[in-house]
């Protein structure tokens, strides 16, 4: 097919972001020095504006380059919830990056690149264009993580995070050739034709557990999530919060495209694998954070957590489970940005991240501990807050079939409480060692008080938000 | 439309917490009296619709009704039967008198009466809501105020105040983990069975009854579990006394007074009416669980020297009064099961506000260390003693018919069991009688001399409390012609679906 240049106002909101993302790092260049502390303001404005074409654009469907490229609902839905949570990170850490100096620039113009390849992972249609989103995004976060390039701890969690997120590319990149080797096709549905109607060789077999192992990376399921808390903690922790959003986020439309997309005629392959890893993930994650005292990694545990409730989605490979996955982690946005919001913010004001100097936050900044609490307690799926909601659409899904499943999800989010709690417990019983109020600044408490609303909000009217997922889930399934 | 007056008292606590956020926290007398006045307000609008309900007709009344989420068929569904009506009352009742139990706390007075004001909500939510989701909503908003308010205004004395939040918390959270497992399996084959989702009381008990028996079964014991460990089942009872005794009077109030008695209503209102068929394969094992609570804790209590400790294993003993009860799975055993709930309730609120009191004053609740209190604090000393001839069940109190009820009940079916659990009933009288022996009669003690009695605000939860009992006592008609109004048609539905299983 050759190119039609009318089909690019599909991609309107990919060109955009583009646009924004050259245009800030090419401001920070030419602006002058004060001038630079506009540039937090451009891009958050910037992708606000994205945000509303996103949505206006709710409803397009086509493709581009003969199918590389996929506009339907379902990507809409997974772009305006990347775009979400970009501006909500970079509203809440304009402060914080403050301290980054010249660098700035630098800060934003490639935290809209990510978003850039994010939205490409979500709109692929083929292998090879997920992979070049997966790698714009990958890379931009490897920039990002190492922005203090003179404090030696960023700089080792860079390390750490291009390592292994080399390896698991290319783990990813060994289960993609083995699958086009086999079937001879490219794009995510012509896969799905092949391997429904083919055999089931041990090759197809092997090609599917190499990418169960390189996507397991990306969303740090365990047994392949041992990076994650390291380099959540030694980033800077806005950047945190966005690997833990947005990364993951990317991550979990790209799992679906392949495994529900590509993969489902061979759905009882690897269900049962998944199932177990999910299990796994939800036990270890929560385990593991109950003897944290950093508060970082006490979240980077809780996440790993998340990624296993969210899986959890994955297993019957239906339309409901693709619902629950994406109510799930657009909720989840709301309640991770709040709680890394605030760790940040906490960090920029006492630079510490021990919880143990959380003590006594409630009486120095009553909103801080609000939101702490309330992402909490969101996370840990406590009503009237979205994060139950969300835990009841994904373990409905496999209450029939995999009710053990269903019994360790529900007990073990019983148990992430214990953890939460004791934060909760520090932050409200204790005194405060420095009893002097944290001012918050309006950028942060806009983020602040927009996390806490949305979790709120959600979780006591979660119909409007359920039925637009209702049909970004059903675009999916009508390809 | 007609006036919503469900909505109205469920959300008079929550605009007044609302107004707190907005007083100044030095004003502790006008945050007291607002949160006073919230709760008078939901108080005075269920005597109200308790006095307006038309028991004649029964069923669902004051309903409001609206589409909440589709796709999982729930709808905001607020109404009251003759078995959710005392709830509502008990509920408003222990609350009005939670704030002025609490009236003389001087720590963060503005947090603690928001939390408060929340978790009554809360509660009066699950006896309201007609929708199971909703249930659940409320259901689970109690536990994180309950936690905040143990560990900073509890108190540490045998175990640690955050030892005694944990516990309770962890309890019910777990509790509530095994329920939610069984509500969601119930909901997903009750669309398999209705072929569309709906998470109305009504439809769950429609769908639940034509489940197979052995699914019935399994579902029960998740909801029996979770309902059993929120209404100290015996042996998931153990949260219980440690967690009144570190908790802050009002929490203990509301906690032993109407927060546990959510499991009972739950056994009842969802679990026996949604799964018929799983109840009665459990509830000979329910008498037994039941029975024996009753037996241990009876005995617990006798050995306990701190008044809380005392109280708290004689609410575990009472609720097994319940659990026998609703394991009779007949009129009589149900309504015994009810009015029990309510009648403990005041009882309970009674006794812990008065050992609240107590504490405040003698700053012990260590028996051994009183003495002779009756003459020194008369009032207080009165308030004492009425809670705890209640607790024995004196003829003239609300708690003897209930408890009449419940062994004219459990005679005919569990004759033997029958036996163990009147004789409860002479350990309770020990227990109860050497408790208000060792605090309030004696030689007075000359350290107590300067106390001052009850007075004020202080005197609420006495003349509230102590006039629901005695008239709840005399006048038992009131309390169970309206829980009758509501028991009978239920009762009707199960056996029903227990006759058509040929198993009655």
């Amino acid at each position: 097919m050759p190119f039609d240049a009318s089909s690019l106002s599909l991609i309107t909101v990919e060109i955009l972001t583009a646009a924004l993302g050259l245009a800030v790092l090419v401001l920070g260049v030419i602006a002058p020095g004060r001038g630079r502390y506009g540039l937090a303001g451009v891009t958050v404005l910037g992708l606000i504006g994205i945000t509303g074409v996103a949505i206006s654009n709710w409803g397009a469907n086509g493709s581009l380059i003969s199918g590389m490229y996929l506009v339907d609902n379902y990507a809409a839905f997974w772009k305006i919830t990347f775009l979400v949570s970009a501006a909500l990170v970079v509203l809440g850490s304009m402060r914080y990056v403050d301290n980054l100096g010249s660098t700035q620039k630098e800060y934003y113009g490639i935290l809209t690149l990510a978003t850039l390849g994010m939205m490409v992972m979500a709109s692929a249609g083929d292998f090879i264009t997920l992979y070049m989103g997966l790698e714009l995004m990958t890379i931009s976060f490897v920039i990002l993580v190492c922005l203090p390039s003179t404090n030696p701890r960023p700089v080792e969690a860079g390390i750490k995070y291009i390592l292994l997120a080399g390896m698991s590319s290319a783990v990813l990149l060994y289960g993609l050739s083995l699958i086009y080797g086999l079937t001879g096709e490219i794009k995510i549905y012509e896969v799905a034709r092949a391997v429904a109607s083919g055999d089931v060789s041990p090759a197809l077999i092997l090609g599917t557990v190499l990418l169960v192992a390189g996507l397991g990376f990306k969303i740090s399921a365990v047994p392949f999530h041992m990076w994650s808390p390291d380099v959540y903690e030694g980033a800077p922790t806005p950047i945190t919060a966005f690997l833990a959003v947005g990364s993951k986020a990317a991550s979990f439309a790209l799992v679906i495209r392949i495994f529900i997309g590509a993969l489902p005629g061979i759905w009882q392959h690897w269900a049962l694998v998944v199932a177990i890893l999910s299990a796994v993930t939800i036990i270890v994650g929560n385990l593991v954070a109950i003897p944290q005292d950093n508060i970082k990694r006490l979240l980077a545990y809780s996440s790993i957590a998340q990624a296993g409730y969210i899986m959890v989605g994955l297993v019957t490979a239906t339309e409901a489970g693709v619902k629950g996955i994406m109510f799930y982690v657009f909720l989840y946005i709301f309640a991770t940005v709040g709680a890394f919001t605030v760790a940040g913010y906490f960090y920029n004001k006492t630079g510490s991240d021990k919880i143990k100097d959380y003590a006594g936050l409630s009486q120095r900044s009553p909103l801080m501990a609000a939101v702490m609490l309330v992402s909490m307690l969101s996370m840990a799926g406590i009503p009237p807050l979205a994060g139950f909601v969300g835990k009841f659409y994904l373990f409905s899904t496999i209450v029939s079939d995999y009710l053990w499943l269903a019994f360790v999800g529900l007990i073990m989010s019983m148990v992430s409480v214990y953890y939460y709690l004791r934060v909760a417990l520090v932050m409200y019983r204790d005194e405060p060692n420095d009893p002097s109020p944290i001012k918050l600044t309006s950028p942060v408490a806009i983020t602040l008080i927009v996390t806490l609303v949305a979790t709120l909000f959600i979780g006591i009217s979660p119909g409007p938000l359920s039925e637009v997922i209702n049909s970004a889930a059903h675009s999916f399934f009508i390809q | 439309m007609s006036f919503p007056v469900l909505p109205v008292i469920l959300l008079a606590p929550v605009a007044a917490a609302v107004v707190l956020l907005f007083i100044p926290k030095e004003e502790h007398r006008l945050i007291k009296s607002v949160a006073a006045l919230g709760t008078f307000v939901s108080l005075f609008l269920t005597l109200v619709i308790y006095f307006n309900y038309n028991q004649d007709v029964g069923g669902l009344q004051f309903v409001t009704q609206r589409d909440w989420i589709k796709d999982l068929g729930v709808t905001l569904f607020f109404a009251v039967d003759g078995i959710s009506l005392p709830m509502v009352l008990l509920t408003n009742l222990i609350g009005f008198c939670a704030i002025f139990a609490s009236w003389n706390i001087s720590n963060r007075p503005r947090e603690f009466f928001i939390l408060l004001l929340i978790l009554i909500t809360g509660v009066m939510g699950t006896f309201i809501a007609h929708d199971l989701f909703i249930f659940l909503l409320f259901y689970e908003v109690v536990v994180i105020p309950i936690y905040i308010m143990v560990v900073i205004w509890g108190s540490s004395k045998r175990v640690t105040k955050e030892y005694a939040g944990m516990k309770l918390t962890i309890y019910l959270l777990i509790g509530s983990g095994f329920l939610l497992v069984g509500v969601i399996a119930l909901f997903v084959k009750s669309v398999g069975v209705l072929g569309a989702p709906d998470m109305s009381f009504s439809a769950l008990a429609e769908a639940g009854a034509q489940l197979s028996n052995f699914d019935q079964i399994w579902l029960f014991a998740l909801m029996l579990f979770g309902f059993g460990s929120l209404i100290s089942m015996w042996p998931f009872h153990s949260w219980s006394p440690d967690g009144y005794a570190g908790a802050p009077t009002a929490v203990s109030m509301i906690h032993a007074g109407v927060l546990k008695k959510i499991g009972g209503y739950g056994l009842i209102k969802i679990a026996v009416v949604m799964l018929p068929l799983g109840a009665q394969f459990w509830a000979p094992w329910m008498a037994v669980l039941g029975i024996a609570g009753v037996a241990y804790a009876a005995f617990g209590a006798l050995a306990q020297k701190d008044l809380k400790y005392v109280v708290g294993y004689s609410s575990v003993s009472h609720m097994g009064y319940v659990i026998i009860a609703v394991a009779c799975l007949d009129v009589i055993g149900l309504n015994g099961a009810v009015a029990n709930m309510f009648a403990h309730g005041i009882m309970a609120a009674l006794f812990f506000s008065m050992i609240g009191f107590l504490y405040e004053k003698t700053h012990t609740r260590w028996m051994p260390d009183m003495g002779g209190l009756g003459r020194q604090t008369p009032k207080l000393a009165a308030g004492f003693m009425l809670a705890a001839l209640a607790s024995l069940g004196l003829p003239g109190l609300v708690t003897f018919v209930p408890e009449f009820t419940i062994f004219v009940g459990i005679f005919s079916k569990y004759g033997g069991l029958a036996v163990i659990g009147i004789a409860g009933i002479i350990i309770t009288a020990l227990y109860a009688l050497r408790a208000g022996a060792h605090t309030l009669f004696g030689p007075p003690r000359p350290e107590y001399d300067h106390l001052e009695d009850i007075k004020g605000p202080e005197l609420v939860p006495l003349v509230v409390l102590g006039f629901v009992l005695v008239v709840g006592g005399v006048l038992p008609s009131l309390l169970f012609d309206m829980i009758n109004s509501g028991v009978v048609p239920l009762h009707a539905e199960i056996s029903n679906v227990l006759q058509l299983g040929g198993n009655l």
